[in-house]
């Protein structure tokens, strides 16, 4: 059987780390390429890289970061942040990810899903979705709505239906992330994981909330997330990825523990 | 040098990556007198199994490759160079390269564990059970995990030839090996250390089944 992925999350700007608290009030913590071979030695299963710059000359520095990146580590990664077409997807798969991640832009235009599905296949196209918790009605009747711009803007796009319609489009993963527990450290949107990972035939990747290794267990376990995404808990050296996975080998969640 | 058969399916610059960092010499080619050269070569891929075939055929790779495994040259295949190894692909409905007897079958919608629906692709790390001794996989802990992502497995018309397994719902054929050439589903250039193991341990096979 697969083991649950154990996912750190390295957000970009201008090619230097940061780490958003809700979005606001980053906090530099250095060369991310030093902190993805730091993450890869420590058993990390997958990274996902954020790139959050604004300008294009940033994009240039992100595109050798990524190549950088390639070049030392051997497991499999994901970049997003500002792809808004298969051109973009392809300089960021040519410099050496393995995955794209679209959010926002996908909703703004969710052909993007099928062009970059039939481009270079729906195993590197993964849809980032950010998720409000609404009272349910007529516009979302899952109780869930998607928000895009880092959470300032409300879609009314009810956010189970986006899960399946993307799946139809081609993704071929979704990384599920609540912006109501992003940044809190107070354990992952179970619900919200369950709900969406149970409708969908493809991988979900939990996002935004873990702070202790028990989160992930309660994620993988009952939320049935396939992987889960992780940042301040490990960034601020809180815990070791290795010292996370054995917590969930011993509570019985299925890590891969050698490396 | 270590030749990479270039068919336009997918981003081969991974392996070619990996080859690097191991301080292994590689090329990427579509030219048969350059691949020609190598000592050694590995077919890999990203893709569907009607388009690569398709390219195959129309760069004449496909009867070179057929040639280079007569001559007992060491050869290595990785996700959907492994495939189309075999006679047939349910992808695409795809006549392949027929190398080793046995079909390409997609996963079953219906396969379970925990009375949960498995979902579909495999993607992930999985367990590989070597069944025996070979030089390409020595050095692999039981341990170890290696990165997967597809929807189709190869299932050989003769199981002596699998050497190892992994379950996914069923137990597929993760790695098959006969004379001199070895072929995973998993990706060993994504699979961290034990992926890097077997790609060195490839470099240095002369060809032969047992040493």
């Amino acid at each position: 059987m697969l083991s649950k992925r154990i996912i750190p999350c390295l957000d970009v700007r201008d090619g230097k780390l940061t780490k958003g608290i809700k979005f606001k009030g980053n906090i530099d913590i250095g060369d991310p390429v030093e902190a993805a071979r730091e993450y890869y030695e420590q058993g990390a299963d997958e990274i996902v890289f954020y790139d959050i710059t604004a300008s294009s000359d940033g994009r240039d520095i992100m595109i050798d970061v990524v190549r950088r990146v390639a070049e030392t580590i051997f497991i499999p990664f994901s970049v997003g942040g500002g792809i808004r077409s298969v051109e973009d997807m392809r300089r960021v798969i040519l410099a050496g990810a393995e995955k794209i991640s679209i959010n926002s832009e996908a909703v703004k235009n969710p052909p993007l899903i099928a062009e970059g599905a039939k481009a270079f296949g729906s195993q590197c196209v993964v849809l980032g979705m950010d998720v409000k918790k609404v009272e349910p009605g007529e516009k979302c009747p899952s109780g869930y709505e998607i928000v895009i711009h880092g959470g300032r803007v409300y879609t009314g796009i009810d956010a189970l239906w986006w899960a399946k319609e993307a799946e139809k489009l081609g993704a071929g993963e979704i990384c599920l992330n609540s912006i109501d527990a992003d940044g809190t450290q107070q354990g992952y949107e179970l619900e919200l994981t369950h709900l969406i990972s149970t409708n969908v035939n493809i991988p979900v990747i939990a996002s935004g909330g873990a702070g202790k290794p028990e989160h992930l267990v309660d994620v993988l376990t009952y939320g049935k997330a396939d992987a889960a995404l992780i940042a301040s808990m490990v960034h601020y050296r809180y815990y070791t990825i290795s010292e996370i996975k054995s917590y969930l080998q011993g509570h019985g969640v299925k890590a891969r523990m050698t490396w | 040098m270590i030749g990479i058969v270039d068919y336009r399916a997918g981003n081969l610059t991974s392996v070619a990556r990996a080859l690097s960092y191991l301080g292994k010499s590689c090329k990427i080619s579509d030219d048969p007198e350059i691949l020609s050269q190598a000592s050694h070569i590995i077919f890999p891929g990203v893709g569907a199994a009607g388009e690569a075939m398709a390219n195959l055929r129309q760069t004449n790779m496909d009867k070179w490759i057929m040639e280079w495994v007569k001559q007992g040259k060491p050869v290595l295949g990785i996700c959907l160079g492994t495939q189309v190894i075999f006679e047939y692909s349910e992808e695409n409905e795809t006549k392949c390269l027929g190398i080793i007897p046995g079909v390409v079958k997609r996963f079953s919608r219906d396969l379970q564990e925990d009375c949960m629906p498995l979902k579909i692709p495999h993607m992930g790390w999985n367990n590989v059970a070597f069944q025996k001794d070979h030089p390409v996989f020595r050095g692999i802990s039981d341990e170890a995990q290696f990165y997967f992502v597809h929807s189709y497995y190869p299932a050989p018309a003769d199981e002596r030839l699998v050497i190892g397994w992994t379950d996914y719902g069923m137990l597929f054929c993760a790695a098959i090996a006969r004379e001199n050439l070895v072929a995973v589903q998993f990706h060993p250039e994504k699979s961290g250390q034990p992926g890097l193991q077997i790609l060195a341990n490839f470099c240095r096979w002369g060809g032969q089944d047992a040493e």
